[in-house]
């Protein structure tokens, strides 16, 4: 190959007024960016290698860095823009698929930002979260279809494992491997701290995190890596991941160069040997093979657990998780496409799965019509960024949501899509052990717990501004709801009415 | 008495402490101007293990001995630990000697880069501000102002 084609994605702007070459610049960038240059006593950088992460432009001492796009244009052309002309041309020199990572970044309609929240006035009161009682704690799990109780009013109906959570939040799952030993302890620490759960992801589960056990969802995938019976017994809930909304259909591939010691230890597989997650379950291909493995694993920890299937958000998403809750699963996690993850094929990554907020209401809707909604909860998961996207997937009808990539980005992640390159400058997707130590989890912890407790508050207050006092009162009430900019179809798939109805 | 305690495990060797040391100590207390026109040395250092291709780094500074050979070593009598167990050196008393600097077990006192008088450089402890200045500034909290106590 004789030159490059490719262009620049980034300029990296230094303010020599400003730059004073203290070189901290130079030590962080792990995609070595930034160079000194003794003889002239000047810091250079090489704007091809940049991903924009932020890392320098955060520890700059006197902030004389600027990453901007790169300026350089090509002729306007709405079909052929830059992008599209730059992905030829790495395709045209690699001969591999494109890769990258984190969520579909295209500019598909944001449903959560076409709905709005109802708030009492006049004729029914409005409540104060802070002066009275407001619940926002959650069950995860199959419930009863009645409960009956005995003559002395002791409730005798057997009620199924739960997962118990303090808010109806939970941290999705991103393995050992993809993610951090460090970002997996801060996660970890957060979850007890906070009373909910974190997720182990299909990576199996460090030795040293059994102890949050009760705050952890372990998870069966198709790669089955690190599953054994103390494994299955370690947290309060198995889930079978059957889809992801980043890359519905698609498997994983954790490369052999981030299978370190302790990767390989947890995963159970040979140090440097890559990781390859099948696109399906080998032995799941029809819902009754689900079942089976479902109850597999039911019987394996006696019925004591709750058993989670994770999909994807595809075309027939309702249909689907009919199936799943017959199948006899204790809730079912629809994953949006939005959801983000550590490595994905761009094309999959950007043009397969369905919106979640879609998906979640046809789904409600679906089980509820069929008369088994009691049967499974719901969690939806796949970009929730806020509180208020909470409480609009709560008033679609889910149990409790998950959030990945808004808690990698409480912990430093600056959203660069850079994951599958392995050089996390954040110590966040990474495995190298120089790169892992930049994260603290003393301090990663504390932002999640922070950023979590915050967001409990505010849904607090927009459930008091409802007059609601519990969550649980919310769940489903489509009614405070409303669609701002929507059509009659998108309309009648959430269920909601538009503004001014 | 409280010391700054370099946690290993959590320095990324940025070297941002060595920039806020410099900083603290000059007189602008401006980056910049601190870089650009005043040449002060950094009271703390960071240590690469395994150069150059650093896989650990430390931040190195004074210790606070208990017993401190470089108040012995003094000749002019400018290093001295004060009543709260700080080693303090007076620079209006320092000769420039380098005594301390041979004797010191930890190679914290360092020379200062001043071209006008040669004296030396070492960690006070930021007293005047209260917090040292490498301790509020790292970005990893890989260094605390802690007792004995609480480090064990």
């Amino acid at each position: 190959m004789s030159i490059s084609l490719i262009t620049p994605q980034f300029e990296v702007l230094r303010d020599e007024k400003k730059c004073i070459q203290c070189k901290v610049c130079v030590k962080q960038c792990a995609n070595e960016v930034h160079r000194y240059d003794e003889e002239d006593n000047v810091v250079l950088a090489d704007d091809a290698k940049c991903v924009n992460c932020h890392r320098c432009v955060v520890l700059c001492p006197t902030k004389a860095l600027k990453i901007r796009n790169n300026s350089l244009e090509f002729r306007d052309n709405a079909n052929w823009n830059g992008k599209a002309i730059n992905e030829i041309f790495i395709q045209a020199e690699t001969g591999g698929i494109l890769l990258s990572s984190m969520g579909n970044p295209k500019p598909f309609p944001i449903y959560w930002d076409k709905m709005l929240l109802n708030a009492s006035q006049v004729t029914n009161p409005s409540i104060d979260p802070l002066r009275e009682p407001m619940e926002t704690k959650v069950m995860i799990g199959r419930k009863p279809k009645k409960l009956e109780f005995d003559k002395k009013g002791k409730l005798i109906t057997e009620i199924p494992p739960q997962i118990e959570l303090n808010m109806p939040i939970m941290f999705s799952a991103m393995s050992y491997g993809s993610i951090s030993k460090n970002a997996h302890e801060a996660l970890a620490r957060a979850a007890e701290k906070l009373g909910i759960v974190y997720n182990t992801g299909e990576g199996g589960l460090h030795k040293d995190f059994y102890k949050y056990g009760k705050n952890t969802i372990v998870q069966v995938a198709s790669g089955r890596f690190g599953v054994h019976l103390n494994y299955l017994e370690a947290g309060v809930a198995i889930e079978i991941k059957m889809g992801q909304g980043a890359k519905p259909g698609i498997g994983g591939h954790l490369p052999g160069i981030k299978v370190g010691e302790d990767v390989s230890a947890t995963r159970m597989i040979p140090v440097g040997a890559d990781a390859i997650s099948p696109a399906p379950h080998h032995d799941i291909y029809s819902i009754e093979d689900l079942s089976q493995l479902i109850f597999s694993l039911k019987e394996a920890t006696n019925y004591k657990k709750p058993v989670l299937v994770k999909i994807a958000a595809v075309n027939n998403v309702a249909a689907i998780a009919s199936g799943i809750a017959r199948a006899g699963a204790d809730a079912i996690i629809i994953d949006g496409f939005r959801g983000g993850t550590g490595a994905a094929p761009t094309r999959v990554r950007d043009n397969v799965g369905i919106p979640i907020e879609l998906a979640l209401a046809a789904v409600d809707q679906r089980l509820r019509d069929e008369g088994i909604r009691n049967e499974v909860s719901i969690v939806c998961a796949g970009s929730v960024r806020n509180s208020s996207d909470i409480v609009k997937a709560i008033a679609l009808g889910a149990d409790a949501v998950y959030i990945g990539s808004a808690a990698l980005i409480a912990i430093g992640c600056h959203m660069c899509h850079s994951c599958s390159t392995g050089k996390c400058n954040w110590g966040i997707a990474t495995q190298e052990a120089e790169l892992v130590k930049r994260l603290n989890p003393d301090l990663a912890y504390q932002k999640l717990v922070n950023l979590l407790s915050a967001w409990n508050h505010e849904i607090k207050e927009m459930l008091g501004g409802m007059g609601i006092n519990a969550i649980d009162s919310l769940r489903g009430n489509r009614l405070m709801l409303r669609g701002v900019g929507l059509n009659q179809k998108e309309l009648d798939i959430l269920g909601i009415k538009h503004a001014g109805e | 008495m409280k010391k700054v305690y370099a946690f290993e495990k959590n320095c990324l060797g940025c070297g941002l402490c060595e920039v806020y040391c410099k900083t603290a100590h000059s007189k602008s207390k401006d980056i910049i101007k601190t870089y650009r026109k005043e040449n002060i040395t950094s009271a703390i250092v960071i240590e690469e293990i395994l150069s150059p291709k650093a896989k650990t780094y430390f931040a190195l500074q004074c210790r606070h001995c208990a017993d401190p050979k470089c108040v012995k070593a003094c000749i002019s009598g400018a290093m001295y630990k004060d009543q709260n167990g700080i080693v303090k050196n007076i620079k209006e008393k320092c000769v420039g000697c380098l005594s301390c600097v041979l004797v010191c077990p930890f190679g914290a006192v360092k020379r200062n880069k001043d071209k006008e008088r040669k004296i030396i450089s070492k960690c006070d402890l930021c007293i005047e501000t209260g917090t040292p200045a490498c301790v509020e500034n790292c970005p990893n909290n890989a260094l605390k102002l802690m007792d004995e106590e609480e480090v064990k």
